[in-house]
């Protein structure tokens, strides 16, 4: 539990954080960022609540388990559907129903309907990481809350 | 006495680094690029990614990725093993 | 050598973290030492793959089509996240350590002392 100062800034700020690492997560393929990186700075969110208010209400460790197993299954299973080629064939480049726009070599504005399964994989692996790292913030700051006493 | 020997070896793995340091190849001129000149070179046109980095991330390099979220995964479960609520009973 | 700067530079960064973890008794501290190794071992992967003058391999709105090397970053961040984990672990067997023990200091850590 941290000062009034704190904690009233956390409130305002939190969405946003998390906001800005949905936009790294989906916009992975085209600016820097991807699935890690975003989730981190999603994470960093929950991190920020943690720290100011000794826990969250909104992300209980049973949602971000859920969240982490679901990333993790989906990833594998978007692995395996390009089995028919080889394991982690990118089934939906150039041409598929959804991210199947082709592009050649050499700079573009950068068009959000391209890359196939990556856009997909880095939901996946995005949302993986958010619910990875909550776990471990949460947990090891209710035991460290818990030890302190 | 143990404690000056450890720092005798530690200078020695310094004293390693340095001449690998100033040995290795000059900084901003790698020697083998072939396989990074072809991914820049095709893999927008292969995969449709801008990002290239994340082309190489998510699909030449898949196995690695996998691995990564695998040793996450199993990262996470050891803290929530390490952190239950009971503690360990001896 | 003064084009090398950047891989003794890495050189020191790793001597500080391996004395860290080697002479500090602390066991936070033993744990900053062994995120130090790491983390000059992820800009040595980096500045590996440096090209002079290149820009980021990312083709959206560039401008300069010399770029560096994707792979060195790609397995760069493989290695920033498995040392998140390792990390993770570390700190949650230290919080494990000061509640049976009561203690940080690696010399109290002896019961499997003879």
């Amino acid at each position: 539990m941290m000062s009034k100062i704190v904690r009233s800034m956390t409130r305002p700020l939190y969405p946003f954080i998390i906001l800005f690492g949905a936009y790294l997560v989906v916009h992975g393929h085209l600016t820097p960022g991807g699935g890690f990186q975003g989730g981190a700075v999603a994470a960093s969110a929950i991190a920020l609540l943690v720290v100011a208010y000794g826990g969250t209400r909104m992300f209980r460790k049973g949602t971000l388990t859920a969240m982490e197993s679901s990333g993790l299954i989906v990833f594998i299973s978007l692995a395996m559907v390009g089995m028919a080629t080889v394991f982690f064939y990118n089934f939906l480049a150039n041409g598929g129903p959804i991210f199947g726009e082709a592009i050649f070599y050499g700079p573009n504005p950068g068009y959000f309907n391209t890359a196939g399964v990556i856009p997909l994989m880095n939901m996946a692996v995005g949302l993986e990481v958010i619910g990875g790292l909550g776990v471990i913030i949460i947990a090891l700051g209710k035991k460290a809350f818990e030890v302190m006493e | 006495m143990r404690k000056s020997v450890a720092f005798g070896g530690l200078l020695l793995v310094f004293a390693f680094l340095l001449i690998a340091a100033v040995n290795l190849h000059g900084f901003g001129d790698p020697t083998n690029t072939e396989m990074d000149d072809y991914f820049i070179h095709n893999g927008q046109r292969q995969t449709g990614a801008n990002n290239i980095v994340t082309s190489v991330v998510f699909d030449y390099r898949g196995y690695d990725t996998l691995g990564e979220a695998t040793v996450l995964f199993t990262a996470v479960s050891g803290v929530l093993i390490a952190l239950r609520k009971e503690g360990g009973e001896e | 050598m003064i084009g090398n700067a950047p891989y003794i530079v890495v050189g020191f960064i790793i001597f500080l973290g391996l004395y860290t973890a080697i002479f500090k008794r602390n066991l936070i501290k033993i744990v900053m030492g062994i995120t130090l190794v790491e983390s000059g071992v992820n800009l040595f992967l980096i500045t590996l793959g440096y090209r002079t003058g290149g820009g980021a391999p990312i083709f959206t709105q560039a401008t300069n089509m010399h770029m560096v090397l994707p792979t060195p970053q790609a397995l760069t961040l493989t290695s920033i996240v498995i040392g998140v984990a390792t990390t993770a672990l570390m700190l949650s067997f230290i919080v494990m350590i000061y509640k049976h023990y009561k203690s940080i200091d690696a010399k109290d850590v002896r019961r499997l002392k003879g």
